[in-house]
């Protein structure tokens, strides 16, 4: 692989992460504040519908981009409603906005456009286009210059504007978190809410902020997915990113930062998958780390009580076994010590990861601790 | 709190929420410019008036049941197993291994055999997140999202890989032997001698295993020590382990029933309908589960109803898109409406309720 091969995945990279990053902050706001939001999903589907329907029709993206962080805050709305004011349950409440948007943006887009659910392809001034930098070079002539040049031109040049405002909130979320009275008060509201009450500071209020927050962010998600990333709207466009955010946010264990390097190194899985059909790797690599986790787990549970044993022990002799699995297709195949990687391990791989560390095996997960819990005031 | 009877709480609030869930639903149909009345005609004659549309919703409906018993029995733990769609799908995986590589002398040997592998494989998919939840306080609901996704990737794996016939180009197993072949209700009815009733419509006899899931879990929930132990602590964790309830082995139990109830789903839609393992088979089920546990409250005869209910409507969705310019998803939204009144705003619904029994109380 030379550098520019490098290069490009690093940019494209950066293209698939953004939307992810938008969500996952938007996520962070939301569960700092102790709302739990599985409807991330949802809101960036309605908007990145409503966005490339509004862009159509007024030939304007920007129109769109309002139109969509709208669209997306009132879905919000409806979680603020039910979860704050009204006290249910915030993931029945996060599944059911889910829900209305895969639903309504199809039922609505039939009857807008009838094009079985899709939106007409977005002209120029309907999307975002990439922005050039000056000196940059086109991806033509890409191949004739010096690595540097490469660099700036290909990954750090030639994005869509929202690519930038993206990374630009993550310093403004960390500056808003950590650094503002509201910031303060909005993690405190996630952590103990009642001695935000007694401090006089609405913890309703403060929730509905964190809420609206987390709107505006899946809005601007979802724009970008269907006028800068792509240029209209198709059914389940959104295609499970507001579940991979939310596998970021426990990936990045609540903090802005990390949300970038999780959603940068998901993004980056997304990018592999996508370049490249064939990841061959060679057999023994493959097995003889199989044969280590399998070990690892083995070996953790020895003195562990019977649950324990019956399942990760279960899980490493799984492991031992597609190892072993391994060795043997290799010995029957004859010459070939390369062994292809599914294409769809790589996607799961986000998962995956996810569920390794929230199970603490490395580094722990710790959840705001009020998240899912509605405040009830006292009287 | 008691202001309403207990069977006003049970009754009218999904029925209240459902009448809502109707009325906004008729309004978004008259927004895109078709009549509601006749869409309803529409269903009910594509549905109800035709024993083939019979059989197509009970086929539904057989899905529903499991998926909702399955949502239900988590939610007795106050346990929201939301992976009830990978569970499925793993379900789908042990059917398909156990009628495609043991020869079964007849179907009603493999729809045992079938039964329990479906049972196992949704059981061991519920079971790696029931432990992470018991033994290493992982949340559930982040668990089962990521196990759906990981199951999602497990079943492409080997429907483009090794349970594929070689020279086939579709992502699915080879068919299954015939002497796998679930009776349909086509079958059975031709068997009673009525010749043209419910013409190649999928309802098989699974329909009536979903039956018996019901009575079981009936019984599990209100008539065994262990469903006593359950609600103990889907009522109050700390109280039920101070009466001795552990709430390890409650959690693994019951996330594994609720599990294997999933994985059960498959024989319907598997071994019964399409007769060979294919992608996406599940269909969202796992999720409708959701719908028809809080419509159904999280009893075995509730989610009977309930999943009736959706049967109709997945049915009668797909007259609709055949006929009218109204898309299959408008039942997406029915379905969404529904899990947001019952479900997550059911003081609002509540409300109005209560004050209607106020007032009559208060003559």
């Amino acid at each position: 692989m030379d550098f520019l091969t490098l290069v490009q995945v690093l940019d494209s990279s950066l293209r698939l992460a953004t939307p992810l990053l938008l969500a996952c902050l938007a996520g962070l706001f939301s569960e700092r504040a102790g709302i739990f939001d599985i409807g991330l999903e949802g809101k960036i589907l309605a908007a990145a519908f409503v966005s490339a329907a509004v862009a159509y029709t007024t030939g304007s993206v920007w129109v769109g981009l309002l139109a969509g962080i709208g669209a997306s805050v009132m879905l919000s709305a409806i979680h603020g409603l039910a979860s704050i004011t009204l006290r249910g349950d915030q993931i029945i409440s996060g599944v059911a906005i889910n829900f209305l948007a895969a639903g309504l943006t199809v039922v609505v887009a039939q009857a807008w456009f009838g094009q079985g659910g899709r939106t007409p392809p977005l002209q120029s001034g309907g999307r975002f286009e990439p922005i050039n930098f000056p000196g940059a070079i086109p991806s033509k002539e890409m191949a004739d210059v010096g690595p540097v040049m490469q660099l700036y031109s290909e990954l750090i040049s030639g994005h869509s504007l929202l690519v930038y405002v993206a990374l630009l909130t993550v310093p403004l979320s960390w500056f808003v978190l950590y650094q503002t009275r509201f910031g303060l008060r909005l993690r405190a509201v996630g952590e103990n809410p009642a001695a935000v009450d007694t401090a006089g500071i609405s913890v309703v209020g403060m929730r509905y902020a964190a809420v609206v927050i987390c709107g505006v962010l899946c809005g601007i998600a979802g724009a970008y997915i269907a006028t800068a990333l792509q240029a209209n709207f198709t059914k389940d466009m959104s295609a499970g990113r507001g579940f991979i955010a939310l596998a970021a946010l426990i990936f990045a264990k609540w903090r802005p930062w990390y949300a970038l390097g999780a959603c940068l190194l998901f993004g980056f899985f997304f990018a592999v998958d996508n370049r490249f059909q064939n990841i061959l790797l060679p057999a023994w690599s493959l097995s003889g780390v199989l044969l280590l986790t399998a070990f690892g787990l083995v070996s953790y549970v020895w003195r562990k009580d019977l649950l324990d044993k019956i399942v990760l022990g279960g899980l490493g002799f799984g492991v031992a076994f597609v190892s072993v699995l391994i060795v043997i297709s290799v010995w029957s195949a004859g010459m070939s010590t390369q062994i292809k990687i599914p294409v769809v391990f790589i996607q799961s791989l986000p998962y995956i990861l996810t569920v390794v560390v929230l199970a603490g095996f490395v580094g722990k997960a710790i959840p705001p601790r009020s998240g899912g819990v509605p405040y009830v005031k006292e009287k | 709190m008691d202001v309403m009877p207990k069977w006003a709480d049970v009754v009218l609030v999904p029925l209240f929420s459902l009448l809502l869930a109707a009325f906004l639903s008729a309004l978004l149909i008259l927004a895109i410019g078709e009549s509601p009345s006749e869409a309803l005609s529409l269903m009910v004659q594509g549905t109800l008036l035709r024993s083939a549309g019979w059989g197509y919703m009970l086929y539904y409906t057989t899905n529903f049941i499991f998926t909702g018993l399955a949502v239900s029995v988590a939610f007795h733990a106050s346990l929201f197993n939301i992976g009830g769609e990978g569970q499925a799908m793993m379900g789908g995986l042990g059917v398909s291994l156990v009628c495609l590589f043991i020869p079964w002398p007849h179907w009603s040997l493999a729809i045992v055999g079938a039964s329990v592998g479906a049972a196992v494989f949704g059981m061991i998919w519920a079971g790696l997140p029931a432990y992470l939840q018991a033994k290493r306080g992982s949340h559930i609901v982040i668990t089962t999202i990521m196990f759906n996704f990981i199951a999602a990737g497990i079943l492409n794996f080997f429907l483009v890989g090794a349970l594929k016939p070689k020279g086939s180009m579709d992502p699915a197993t080879a068919n299954f032997p015939a002497s796998t072949h679930l009776p349909t209700f086509e079958d059975m009815a031709q068997l009673l001698g009525f010749e043209k009733m419910f013409r190649s419509a999928p309802a098989n006899v699974s329909f009536f295993i979903a039956l018996l899931a019901c009575v079981a879990v009936w019984y599990l929930i209100w008539r065994s020590p262990l469903g006593y132990e359950i609600r103990a602590l889907g009522k109050s964790g700390p109280a039920a382990r101070y009466a001795g309830v552990g709430s390890v082995k409650i959690i693994m139990i019951t996330m594994m029933i609720s599990g294997a109830l999933c994985g059960l789903m498959a024989i319907n839609t598997t071994q019964g309908e399409s007769e060979r393992l294919i992608l996406n088979f599940t269909e969202g089920a796992g999720f409708i589960g959701i719908a028809v546990a809080l419509m159904g409250r999280s009893h075995p005869l509730g989610v009977l109803l309930a999943a009736l209910l959706f049967g109709f409507l997945y049915q009668g969705g797909a007259e609709l898109a055949l006929w009218t310019k109204i898309p299959r998803e408008l039942i997406i939204v029915i379905q969404a409406l529904v899990i947001l009144f019952t479900g997550a705003l059911t003081m609002m619904v509540r409300a109005p309720l209560e004050r209607l029994f106020l007032m009559a109380w208060r003559g």
